[in-house]
């Protein structure tokens, strides 16, 4: 990854430090997800140009390998691409995805836009991430160049910081809590 | 983001082939149930045939299990036949039967290399090699493994493709010539 190109691609994101702005999309054909409901804990957003392309590949499949490393911080993972929600079913059923793929399909991109993650030029989103704290704060955010797998490392950085800003003591109990409220 | 550096450096817990003070350390993250990595396996090969004693090679683990359902299991397998010297051998073999890692397929390579296979059976049942394996997995997160296989020469993540060979071995030729790289190599040192 060379400094130019993050340059290049990283003042149209919305940056640190800034409400996340809220919004409503399909998660599964019948569930709606509001990002203003995950209030409370950590949100990482992760916008991807494209299901089944090469490299999306390589990055969600990263990103469910890692998940309950994400989990450790409390933190809830959310995909976003312009497919659609069949689309997304069948890409998270083909790669085992355990968690949620979001479908910024109508208005194509809405949402893709809100956070400066829109490529005009093909109709797709950036390959952009965003971890939001509990209180629904942009904490951190990365445009990687368009080819480039950012990696998990950056999004584990930011959490740890995240985690560090708060008594560790309240992150483990709600920690607990989101593992006894899951079924 | 320059943060693609090997975390932690290589150390005496590596699986390593070559001398330690070889000027190119070689570090591949790798799947043995991914088929990038089966392609790259002779590749590496044919990088240590060329380079010889100037390579010291060293795996570690990155097994994607959600796309990949055999690669935890297999990993442990090569760990079982580290705990008994033989590393290596489980490693070659494992590439070279990708598609047959199921546990009755470890336990006939664990004869094959010359395992006691009762031990291997036991430490794979157990789970004895898990945390390992998973060590590796959390370091090359760390590292800025993004999918498999990721390599690292002297510390820092090769960035161009390892599927053109000649441009792969020409770089690792050139990471022996310490002029190329003496700032980077200050920085590995200090790590070490």
């Amino acid at each position: 990854m060379t400094e130019s190109s993050f340059d290049q691609a990283a003042p149209q994101i919305l940056p640190a430090g800034i409400p996340a702005p809220d919004f409503a999309l399909n998660a599964t054909p019948d569930q709606i997800l509001r990002l203003s409901e995950l209030r409370g804990r950590p949100v990482i957003l992760v916008f991807y140009p494209a299901d089944w392309s090469p490299v999306c590949g390589d990055q969600v499949a990263l990103y469910n390998e890692i998940l309950s490393e994400f989990r450790e911080y409390g933190a809830e993972l959310l995909g976003i691409s312009v497919d659609g929600v069949w689309c997304h079913a069948a890409f998270a059923r083909d790669r085992n995805l355990h968690f949620p793929l979001l479908a910024d399909f109508e208005p194509k991109g809405a949402v893709a836009r809100l956070y400066g993650a829109y490529r005009q030029e093909d109709g797709t989103s950036e390959r952009a991430l965003f971890v939001i704290d509990a209180d629904g704060i942009i904490r951190w955010s990365f445009c990687s160049p368009i080819a480039v797998n950012p990696g998990a490392n950056g999004i584990l950085t930011a959490l740890e910081s995240l985690a560090g800003q708060r008594a560790p003591a309240k992150a483990e109990s709600r920690r607990g809590a989101t593992e006894e409220a899951r079924p | 983001m320059s943060d693609a550096l090997l975390t932690p450096p290589v150390s005496a817990r590596d699986h390593t082939v070559g001398p330690e003070d070889a000027p190119v350390t070689l570090v591949e993250y790798g799947d043995y149930e991914c088929p990038y990595c089966g392609m790259a396996h002779p590749i590496v090969k044919r990088a240590q045939r060329e380079l010889g004693s100037r390579l010291r090679f060293v795996f570690r683990h990155f097994p994607l299990a959600e796309i990949h359902p055999h690669a935890r299991l297999a990993a442990q397998a090569a760990e079982a036949a580290a705990a008994q010297g033989h590393f290596w051998e489980m490693h070659d073999t494992l590439f070279e039967h990708q598609d047959a890692l199921e546990a009755e397929d470890l336990l006939g390579y664990a004869k094959l290399v010359g395992l006691d296979t009762a031990q291997f059976a036991r430490e794979l049942e157990a789970g004895t090699h898990a945390e390992r394996v998973r060590e590796d997995f959390r370091n090359g997160v760390r590292s800025g493994v993004n999918g498999t296989p990721t390599f690292f020469v002297n510390g820092e993540r090769y960035e161009g493709s390892w599927a053109n060979q000649e441009a792969f071995i020409r770089a690792l030729r050139e990471a022996t010539q310490p002029s190329s790289s003496r700032g980077t190599r200050t920085t590995i040192d200090a790590n070490i």
